[in-house]
């Protein structure tokens, strides 16, 4: 959607609300919320747009401080809320905010909905692999044997992987983005905004208080040359410092890592070339890519298209108001058997 | 039955005597396969096509197809006609169909003495009055309490469909016309309205098999020397105007349909399917050119909370079910409490707790309406009492839920649900119509989200999209006028009491209680919801004999009118049936201090005229 040509330009500063922003010090919720507030001048869209939708959790706040429209729901049913709101406006650009917790655990049935029906929206979930605001118990995604309050000879919970599971649900557009990484954060959450269909991004985030340095190996720029596989569309998957680069590849369908010379390019030595729209077994296989023995993919692992669940719904309407006209209400009163009592 | 006179020869019928009767109940009964519903409510719809009162009453199993023959699978379907004003479907029938031994053995104890039970002789043999456990032949003892008529349904349905090319499965499962053909030739009815309807359902040689065995059931009754005399239960004198058959849940559909209309609005309805409230979702899916929009959600929770969305969004949201359901919806309902939007709730209430009996009535949700959700959440609650009134109180709930920026709740039951009665069309110019108006940018300076209107308390609903009100919402306490966030204890006092405030405020819009019988007086019976047919006929009895007893009946439950009070002041006693055990009674004693006697029945079923009746006597005994 472009704004109108006589719309002022914005700023991030358009963005920011007055409210204090609430956040424990050091809370990778706070580049997040830069990030996104740097990019929406960006979009073309006018602000008064933008729907940010919450559910409960500490990134759920994030809508009373984005000085945009903004709905801080209840706990796991975001999607819910925003379904409501983009089936009825589908000119409005919703933006799903939730956590590992919000939205895997309570809101799981929710968000699995909203993604299969592919709604033009995009989720961010902020992933710290532990529950913030309940002051610190494992999450569904917590590794197992992590010790929480609830937890305390170690989580025997078998984590569920953010990026697999929107795959599973039919996800139309699937990225992993760190929180640290602000340019490829903005670079995600404007493709998200491009996307035609849900656009679901997992951001790698970082609890200071709760779950300190769970992602430290992928937000420090020097370790993430070997932790990281930066996915770019038609680029070979490697990773690695020049002169020790290594990339993945395929034997008898099971990816493996494999060392890559400089000297001759990687897809002739073997390595995958990364493509965001191959079918899906492709884009399971690349979520499959796990630490410590693989490199953690982050970037867009598959955009695909499928028609969009609002623009079915107002189908559905023009279709019913083609084919029988307005509603008349006078005529469905009277329709069928009708008789007249005479005085 | 009523008054039996002789009636007049009849020029269709020479060879038999017509006889004309004030009031007939019948009961059709059968397995849940053998279409009693469609062979019911086709009889209903011929019936008040010809001018009578009808009230019915389908009641059938949870099971889709219960094992054939057996109790657990009988379905029933009781519809009550009459030349005068009914209210009820009747506490027994005059005459019943029993298409086997265990709807036979399920329904035989309905019907009045010396009543009528047709049965279908092809269907009893040793083995599946067996099934039905029946130990003996059930009808030697029958015949000496009822003129019962033993008609080969099933033989003479084969015979009437012979030659056509239908699989023999498919010949039996006609056989429900055939004895629709018989019903209506012994009542005097039309075969048109069904055969009209059948044309609009089948095709080809279904369609022509049905109407074959409709016309044949209609040819029997005519010939066979098992049925000497006919029925005819004139029209009855009802006020005029158009008229059409409608159950709760359509005039539920139509009402949130006719809200879009009356308040120039677009709807959106998120359901999830249950029992007994889905029919209003499919019946409002079938009127998208109304411009409203249905979504059927993963959840409940998803249900109410896209509805919560879509009034975010500026449309008339709301979500439909039934008591699971509507429990599960509480969580979302203290949101929308909290963050003041307009939103109807329905709960069509079924007898539970858990599962429940869910194809039976209850009226069991009225605390969990008015208290179910966590803290302070107060809401307003309506009940409509009558199917026709479904209608008109899904556009009253609107109504309140835009002005007052409210969820508000209706409380609908498996009873109203299913139940047809014949429903004065309302000519649309009559009905309310109210302008809903957001704030515009015009208003950007001085917008604050939660300003409220000085007199109605209710805060603006400005909407997304609108440049200048971007404003955030949420189930944090907020300040009163800014919206935000604030945690001072004195502030979530104060906003607890103005949202308490806004909704008692909704008083000034009840009008005064309209009161059958004398103001003041003996006693009083106060009903709520569907127990408005029982009371009224059980109330109109007694008065007819000289009994010194009124009837009102609440529309809102919350706020209770204002006049409430007073009224109840002026009767010495007051009594006041529910489904349930007590809980409206409860209520009342604690605001009003008076000793309210309550009467209940949880038994899934409606009351029966003639429990509500002889409690009067009783009380009325007991004060002479």
């Amino acid at each position: 959607m472009a704004a109108s040509p006589e719309a002022p330009e914005l700023s991030r500063k358009d963005f920011v609300t007055n409210q204090d922003v609430r956040w424990c010090p050091g809370c990778g919720d706070y580049s997040v919320l830069a990030n996104v507030q740097r990019v929406m001048p960006e979009l073309g869209v006018p602000r008064e747009n933008f729907v940010f939708v919450s559910g409960i959790g500490c990134s759920s706040r994030f809508p009373y401080y984005m000085n945009t429209y903004g709905f801080h729901t209840i706990h796991g049913r975001a999607p819910a809320f925003a379904t409501g709101i983009k089936i009825t406006r589908p000119e409005l650009s919703v933006w799903i905010v939730t956590g590992d917790g919000d939205g895997l655990s309570i809101g799981g049935n929710h968000l699995m909905h909203a993604i299969r029906r592919n709604l033009d929206v995009q989720i961010l979930l902020f992933n710290n692999r532990v529950y913030g605001l309940t002051k610190g118990q494992y999450s569904p995604t917590s590794a197992l044997g992590m010790r929480t309050k609830t937890s305390p000879t170690g989580s025997i919970d078998h984590p569920i992987d953010p990026i697999t599971f929107a795959l599973g649900s039919g996800a139309t557009f699937v990225a992993r983005t760190i929180d640290v990484d602000a340019s490829h954060m903005q670079e995600m959450l404007k493709r998200a905004h491009q996307h035609k269909g849900t656009a679901f991004i997992e951001i790698l985030q970082n609890c200071p208080v709760f779950n300190d340095g769970t992602w430290e190996e992928l937000q420090d720029r020097k370790s993430r040359t070997e932790t990281a596989l930066v996915l770019e569309h038609g680029k070979p998957l490697v990773f690695g410092a020049p002169g020790a680069r290594k990339g993945i590849c395929v034997d008898h369908g099971v990816p493996k890592v494999i060392d890559v010379s400089d000297d001759q390019a990687p897809e002739a030595q073997g390595v995958v070339v990364h493509d965001e729209n191959a079918p899906p077994s492709y884009s399971f296989a690349l979520a499959s890519l796990a630490r410590p023995e693989f490199p953690l993919p982050v970037g867009v692992l598959r955009e695909t298209e499928k028609p969009c669940y609002e623009a079915m719904v107002e189908d559905e309407v023009q279709h019913a108001i083609e084919s029988r006209g307005p509603g008349d209400l006078r005529d469905l009163l009277n329709s069928g058997d009708t008789w007249e009592v005479e005085g | 039955m009523g008054a039996v006179n002789d009636g007049p020869a009849d020029d269709s019928h020479p060879r038999k005597s017509v006889t004309e009767v004030d009031h007939v109940a019948i009961r059709f009964a059968g397995d849940s396969g053998d279409g009693m519903q469609i062979t019911g409510s086709k009889f209903t719809d011929t019936t008040a096509l010809f001018g009578n009162d009808v009230a019915t009453f389908p009641d059938f199993p949870a099971e889709i197809r219960a094992p054939a023959g057996t109790l657990a699978g009988v379905s029933g379907y009781q519809v009550h006609f009459a030349a005068e004003d009914i209210f009820t479907p009747a506490d027994e029938v005059d005459l019943l169909i029993a298409f086997n031994p265990a709807a036979l053995r399920a329904n035989v104890e309905d019907v009045r003495g010396h009543g009528m039970v047709i049965i279908n002789s092809d269907a009893f043999n040793k083995k599946s009055l067996q099934r039905a456990g029946y130990t003996d032949d059930p009808l030697p003892g029958l015949r000496e309490r009822f003129n019962v008529v033993e008609v080969p349904v099933t033989t003479l349905n084969r015979e009437a469909l012979q030659g056509l090319a239908l699989s023999s499965r498919e010949v039996d499962r006609c056989k429900n016309f055939f004895a629709l053909g018989l019903l209506l030739w012994l009542y005097h009815r039309d075969l048109e309205p069904t055969a009209r309807w059948l044309a609009s359902k089948f095709k080809a040689d279904v369609l022509e098999a049905n109407i074959r065995t409709l016309k044949a059931g209609h040819a029997f009754g005519e010939t066979t020397e098992l049925l000497p005399t006919s029925f005819l239960v004139p029209a009855a004198k009802i006020e005029p105007g158009p008229y059409r058959n409608i159950t709760g849940n359509a005039a539920l559909a139509w009402g949130i349909v006719a809200s879009a209309v009356q308040l120039d609005k677009p709807v959106f309805l998120g359901a999830y399917p249950i029992t007994p409230a889905s029919d209003v979702l499919h019946e409002v899916a079938r009127h998208r050119n109304f411009n409203v929009k249905t979504f059927q959600a993963e959840d409940e929770m998803a249900a109410a909370s896209s509805a919560i969305g879509a009034a975010f969004a500026g449309h008339l949201g709301v979500t439909v079910s039934s008591g699971p359901g509507f429990i599960l919806k509480q969580e979302a309902i203290g949101l929308a409490v909290m963050v003041e939007l307009p939103l109807v709730i329905v709960d069509v209430q079924r007898a539970g707790p858990a599962t429940g009996s869910p194809t039976k009535t209850e009226q069991g949700d009225l605390l969990a309406a008015l208290y179910g959700r966590h803290s302070q959440a107060h809401l307003p609650v309506l009940a409509p009492a009558t199917p026709g009134d479904c209608f008109h109180v899904m556009l009253e709930a609107f109504r309140i839920a835009v002005k007052y920026m409210t969820p508000v709740i209706v409380l609908s039951d498996s009873y109203l649900a299913n139940s047809a009665e014949p429903w004065r069309i309302p000519d649309v110019e009559s009905l309310p119509r109210a302008t809903v108006s957001h704030p515009s940018s015009d208003a950007a300076e001085s917008f604050r989200p939660y300003e409220r209107d000085a007199e109605l308390l209710a805060r603006p609903w400005a909407i997304p999209g609108t440049a200048g009100l971007e404003h955030r919402i949420g189930g944090l306490t907020k300040a009163p006028v800014s919206g935000n966030v604030v945690y001072d204890p004195d502030n979530h006092e104060q906003m607890v009491a103005l949202r308490y405030q806004k909704i008692e405020g909704i008083v000034r819009d009840i009008p005064p209680i309209e009161v059958n019988g004398p103001d003041r007086g003996e006693l009083l019976v106060l009903g709520w919801g569907s127990t408005h047919g029982a009371i009224t006929a059980a109330v109109k009895g007694a008065r007819e004999r000289g009994l010194d007893v009124s009837h009102a009946h609440l529309r809102h439950l919350n706020p209770l009118p204002a006049d409430l009070g007073d009224l109840l002041s002026r009767f010495r006693r007051v009594l006041l049936p529910e489904l349930n055990l007590g809980q409206l009674s409860m209520i009342l004693r604690a605001r009003y201090l008076i000793d309210i006697e309550s009467f209940t029945k949880v038994a899934g079923q409606p009351f029966k005229v003639v429990e509500i009746q002889t409690k009067i006597e009783q009380m009325l005994e007991e004060s002479s």
